[in-house]
């Protein structure tokens, strides 16, 4: 069933992995960001994390989910509130799923 | 004759920091092998996929593109549109990687995914001056630590998701580890004001942009976030004297 084409295919993503990543250091003529620029991008690494993060937390097929019965906020909650406390992300992770779990599979949320 | 950056102290600092977010790193890989398999692809496809395009969000996009037999550009177009997010973090990493020749820029970049960026801009927020060499050196060994956690801990876990995939059912959801362990680490970075606020303009602008098409909401927020902070951002000292006095503003 692989036929070259999709071989072919999956070296071109991986290059498209490679191109996107280092676009703005493959050519190595000098300029700089200008410095307002170089401030925002300060900015860039948290708000990139939020981006990712909560539409998957709560959202549905594209909609904001309209119910308080999805295991995904609870979860959330829960690595939160270990966060705060404890700090670490592996106990986030754990008190996440921990809550997530059991929600999800034993109640179906 | 330089010792191997793999001795290096700063490259056991930057594996110890990720792995605290492994765990959920493996599990979202674990998924993503599972979802490759059974969405029809072959084994070795799967397999190849997931040794060298090192990209979960563009992969899961072209995965049905690949099997629907649409147009390769059409495929590496989406890929690259899913992946800009990368291209705005190069223009960030690139005063830290210039000194490197060519190629090993490429790697650098490569191997740099989302977690690896934020947490090497976290531990070294300034470039050093190139004239630095143990500073550089320092950058690269954490750099190179953190990443070669990343790819172990994306890899493995992908290839036994892809051997395993009959038995782990999608629907239990374990893929939330990946979105829990982001979480944990955007809570790590909330260490100012302005932070915080990046990160919820970054989420609204996320949600109420969801509906453009090739995961272009993500780069939407990452600028209203920026822009909104630097809005807020107490004005900088004026970088010259200007010629003229205009009174005060």
């Amino acid at each position: 069933m692989t036929d070259a084409w999709t071989v072919l295919t999956i070296v071109g993503l991986a290059l498209v992995t490679v191109i996107t990543r280092s676009f703005f250091f493959m050519s190595s003529k000098p300029w700089t960001l200008p410095p307002w620029a170089q401030r925002g991008l300060h900015y860039a690494p948290i708000a990139a994390l939020a981006a990712v993060i909560i539409p998957e937390i709560v959202m549905t097929q594209g909609q904001l989910i309209d119910t308080w019965r999805d295991a995904r906020l609870f979860a959330a909650l829960a690595g939160v509130a270990w966060f705060v406390w404890r700090r670490g992300v592996l106990g986030t992770i754990i008190a996440g799923m921990a809550v997530y779990l059991p929600l999800h599979i034993g109640l179906g949320w | 004759m330089t010792a191997p950056l793999f001795r290096h102290p700063e490259f056991r600092q930057g594996m110890r920091d990720m792995a605290s977010a492994a765990a959920g790193t493996a599990a979202w890989g674990l998924m993503t092998g599972v979802a490759m398999v059974k969405s029809g692809m072959s084994l070795f496809e799967a397999v190849l996929m997931g040794v060298i395009v090192f990209a979960g969000s563009s992969q899961l996009a072209a995965v049905p593109l690949i099997l629907g037999g649409a147009p390769m550009w059409v495929i590496l177009a989406t890929a690259a549109c899913v992946n800009l997010r990368f291209v705005v973090f190069s223009a960030h990493l690139r005063p830290y990687l210039m000194h490197q020749p060519l190629w090993r820029r490429l790697a650098s970049g490569y191997f740099t995914a989302d977690l690896s960026y934020v947490m090497f801009t976290n531990r070294h927020p300034h470039p050093v001056p190139p004239a630095d060499t143990e500073g550089l050196r320092a950058q690269e060994a954490y750099l190179a630590g953190n990443c070669a956690l990343t790819w172990l801990s994306w890899v493995v876990p992908s290839l036994l998701g892809i051997a395993l995939a009959n038995a782990i059912p999608l629907s239990w959801g374990l893929g939330f580890a990946g979105i829990l362990a982001l979480l944990g680490v955007m809570c790590s970075l909330a260490s100012s004001r302005l932070r915080v606020v990046s990160a919820g303009v970054a989420g609204a602008a996320a949600v109420a942009a969801f509906a453009l098409p090739l995961k272009l909401n993500i780069l939407v927020a990452i600028a209203a976030a920026v822009a909104v902070c630097l809005m807020l951002e107490k004005p900088a000292a004026p970088p010259a004297p200007l010629p003229t006095t205009k009174g005060a503003a």
